[in-house]
């Protein structure tokens, strides 16, 4: 492996999406929980419990496609023409999470809150398997011209590793969201919780083992990295210990513990599936000649250099001022006047 | 319909919907930072009134901003994938730059503007309106110096030919320093703040007209009156110095905004008129020369029409020439109505004509028309291409997407927006029927 700047905008790509992973994951998975309370007092501690932060959360996807936009503009160009009614799928998803949160509270009556809770969760849903089914798919690999161009159809992109994957996110994002809201809650609604948390472990479990004897046994590709730097085994190490500690931190009633534990869970998954498809952004499936790599579908050094530097003065601003507006808005969610 | 021309519905459709909203949030936001800096500076509870009320209607407007932007961004990728190649070197840094600079300031600190009020002091609230205002503003200028790079490309170099033609920048500070862009920011910028301060002027013309919140609504009215006369002002110097760059940068496109078809003659300047496309004739109301004076600062100075280019380069003459005309006389009148309403409010006359009045409650369409125009006009007066003279739209398309999977995403979005639009103007009207003195009570939000 190389340093350079290929590698360091495929790093930065990555962190950007492992920042959206990490927050507006907890905002989808809140979501997905949304309909299992039933009382409209709960519903509204759940979206206020996201009300100021999940705009900014959204950003870190926005400006991850922007990223790769720029650092890598054949894999953008290829992956978002080529999964076109995914993510016009995706794109409505995102439209209707956001009005829900914003409309619902605005009318009181039961069936206008009924229609937004019921957009809210569902557009949540599928938006985190969306996520899960265009990361599945570019790991299995797509089929590609030797143009670039894609050359599969939408419903070969519904294929079951994929739609594994998609599950796969869905249930990271609902443990990770399930232990956020635990964090923002009290008393009786926050004990009730604390039960989610075990049952969104043991179906983040169960599907986290099938994803990965599911790779094991059919996306070899995804091993060779690892395979060929051993010392890289500390990352899946890393993963199983930060999701083993999250049923201990909870049971000692060490929520915040418990969050960073799943943090620690998210970012080491991405890594894990950072490392398995360097240096490839696409797997061309069957062709592999035709995969996108970060060398093939590269932006000019010039612009990776100008990018960097923009990262370098901006992404420290943008760090320092969300951590202080997490700590402004820290603690339990109370409702107030200008509540969701 | 061809999948091209389905896709520039889409986009067309998608941009025009979602520019509805940003230029209200920035003019907003800057009235935002006029009325919370009042109140820091007189303590009177008035003005926190008024912060509060339009912080609301700020915080619907972003929401749906939010919600629209986000398919323009995905939109590049999935239905102008060849141009995505071809610019992403380029287009992507700007693009990138905004989501870093401008997306994340602006989307952090609205959450300290719309839920902050009791958790932080007078100083630190209004910092952040502050801070919201200019992230506005400063997304603004990444999108529109990409935009403008479109029209005016620079610093770059063209690598590689054929289906791998690229677009490599040689110069970030060309790139965004290109000839047109600066104009063109500032023209955004103070069509936003029209938007912003007519629509402030609409509902406080409203509430006079209905005898509500009188004080709320006076104080409200001449804030918003000295920004759109500003605005509107600005406006017309911004827009003759944007047709001069035009001129010079664009020749096609300036024939096109007065149906000027001569290859090298003086040209007119139309009040109103209609283009023959087939005949390559404008007929109508012409000041002789005034084109031509308008760029060079003489009736008889030689203009290039569009008969110096093939028709096939040419854009559409009539739209282009008659969203253009639309727009201007819009601008004109916004600068009518500013000025008349700043006069009455000095004679002490304001508050009592009531015609007056309704024609500020009406005059909020106006700005987002002239909006739309505008951006009609420069862009179709753009085409045929993509990026003027380097890559024609047709080129730019995304080869795999077929048309029918356009159509179907753009019946989704039709619907949607549609849907969108009707709850946006709903919820906007019970916010300024009733959002003044909401009560604050469990299950409703204040």
């Amino acid at each position: 492996m190389n340093f350079d700047y290929q590698t360091l905008w495929f790093i930065l790509v990555g962190v950007l999406f492992m920042g959206y992973a990490i927050l507006d994951g907890f905002d989808l998975g809140i979501g997905a929980l949304h309909l299992f309370v039933k009382e409209d007092r709960d519903r509204r501690l759940f979206l206020n419990a996201i009300g100021p932060i999940w705009d900014g959360n959204e950003v870190w996807l926005v400006t991850g496609g922007g990223a790769l936009f720029a650092a890598f503009p054949e894999v953008y160009a290829t992956v978002f023409s080529g999964f076109y009614l995914a993510f016009m799928l995706l794109l409505v998803a995102l439209i209707f999470r956001a009005v829900a949160i914003e409309f619902r509270s605005k009318q009181s009556m039961g069936w206008w809150r009924q229609l937004w809770d019921v957009s809210f969760s569902v557009s949540s849903i599928v938006s985190s398997i969306l996520v899960g089914v265009a990361m599945g798919n570019i790991a299995w690999g797509i089929p590609l011209a030797a143009d670039h161009e894609f050359a599969g159809t939408f419903l070969g992109l519904l294929n079951p590793y994929s739609l594994l994957l998609g599950m796969t996110t869905l249930a990271l994002f609902m443990m990770h969201g399930s232990i956020y809201i635990v964090l923002k809650t009290e008393g009786a609604l926050q004990e009730k919780l604390k039960g989610w948390v075990k049952h969104a472990i043991i179906f983040f479990i169960l599907l986290y083992v099938l994803t990965t004897m599911a790779t094991l046994l059919f996306v070899p590709h995804m091993l060779t990295t690892l395979q060929a730097h051993p010392a890289l085994f500390i990352v899946p190490v890393l993963s199983v210990l930060s999701i083993a500690n999250i049923p201990r931190a909870i049971s000692h009633g060490r929520g915040f513990m418990a969050f960073l534990s799943s943090c620690a869970a998210c970012i080491s998954l991405m890594t894990l599936f950072g490392i398995g498809m360097y240096p490839n952004m696409v797997f061309s499936n069957p062709l592999h000649e035709n995969s996108l790599t970060i060398y093939n579908s590269c932006s000019s050094p010039k612009t990776l250099q100008i990018m960097t530097i923009i990262a370098a003065i901006g992404m420290p601003l943008v760090i320092s001022y969300t951590a202080s507006i997490y700590w402004i808005f820290r603690g339990k969610v109370k409702l107030d006047a200008n509540s969701y | 319909m061809d999948a091209l021309m389905l896709a520039r519905a889409q986009f067309g459709f998608t941009i025009a919907f979602h520019y509805l909203f940003p230029p209200f949030s920035i003019g907003l936001g800057l009235i935002l930072v006029i009325m919370e800096s009042l109140y820091y500076l007189t303590q009177k509870t008035l003005y926190l009134e008024m912060a509060k009320f339009w912080t609301r209607i700020f915080g619907l407007v972003f929401a749906i901003g939010v919600a629209t932007g986000i398919v323009m961004e995905f939109q590049f990728g999935t239905n102008w994938s060849n141009y995505s190649r071809f610019v992403g070197d380029v287009f992507g840094s700007a693009l990138a730059a905004e989501g870093v600079f401008a997306f994340f300031l602006e989307s952090g600190f609205l959450a300290l503007l719309l839920f902050g009020w009791d958790r932080l002091k007078r100083g630190t609230h209004l910092f952040s309106t502050v801070m919201v205002c200019f992230g506005a503003h400063f997304s603004a200028i990444w999108i529109v110096i990409a935009n403008s790079w479109q029209q005016t490309p620079a610093g770059y170099h063209l690598v590689g030919e054929g289906s791998t033609l690229r677009a490599q920048i040689t110069n970030f500070w060309q790139l965004v320093f290109n000839p047109s862009s600066m104009d063109r920011i500032f023209h955004v910028y103070m069509g936003a703040w029209q938007a912003g301060a007519f629509a402030v002027l609409s509902v406080s013309a409203y509430y006079l007209l209905r005898g509500k919140n009188q004080e709320f609504a006076k104080a409200s009215l001449k804030i918003a009156l000295g920004v759109a006369c500003l605005a509107s002002l600005m406006q017309l110097f911004s827009g003759h110095h944007s047709g001069q760059i035009v001129a010079q940068t664009q020749p096609a496109k300036l024939a096109a905004y007065e149906g000027h078809y001569p290859a090298l003659a003086p040209a007119d300047g139309y009040l109103v008129g209609w283009v023959d496309e087939k005949a390559g004739q404008t007929h109508g109301l012409a000041v002789p020369g005034l084109l031509s004076y308008l760029i060079s600062g003489r009736f008889d100075a030689p203009v290039t029409g569009l008969s110096a280019f093939a028709p096939e380069k040419r854009p559409p003459v009539n739209f282009v020439f008659q969203t253009y005309h639309a727009m201007i006389a819009i601008g004109i009148s916004l600068i009518l109505i500013s000025w008349a309403g700043a006069f009455l409010l000095w004679r002490g006359k304001l508050y009592g004509s009531r015609w007056f009045l309704w024609v500020l409650v009406f005059s909020v369409l106006l700005p987002q028309a002239a909006n739309q125009l505008g951006w009609f006009s420069a862009e179709v007066g753009r085409q045929p291409y993509i990026v003027y003279n380097l890559m024609t739209t047709a080129e730019g398309l995304s080869k795999t997407v077929t048309s029918q999977e356009i159509l179907a995403s753009l019946v989704l979005f039709t619907l949607i927006y549609l849907l969108l639009f009707v709850l946006f103007i709903y919820l906007l009207n019970d916010k300024i029927q009733n959002g003044l003195h909401m009560k604050v009570e469990e299950g409703h939000r204040a």
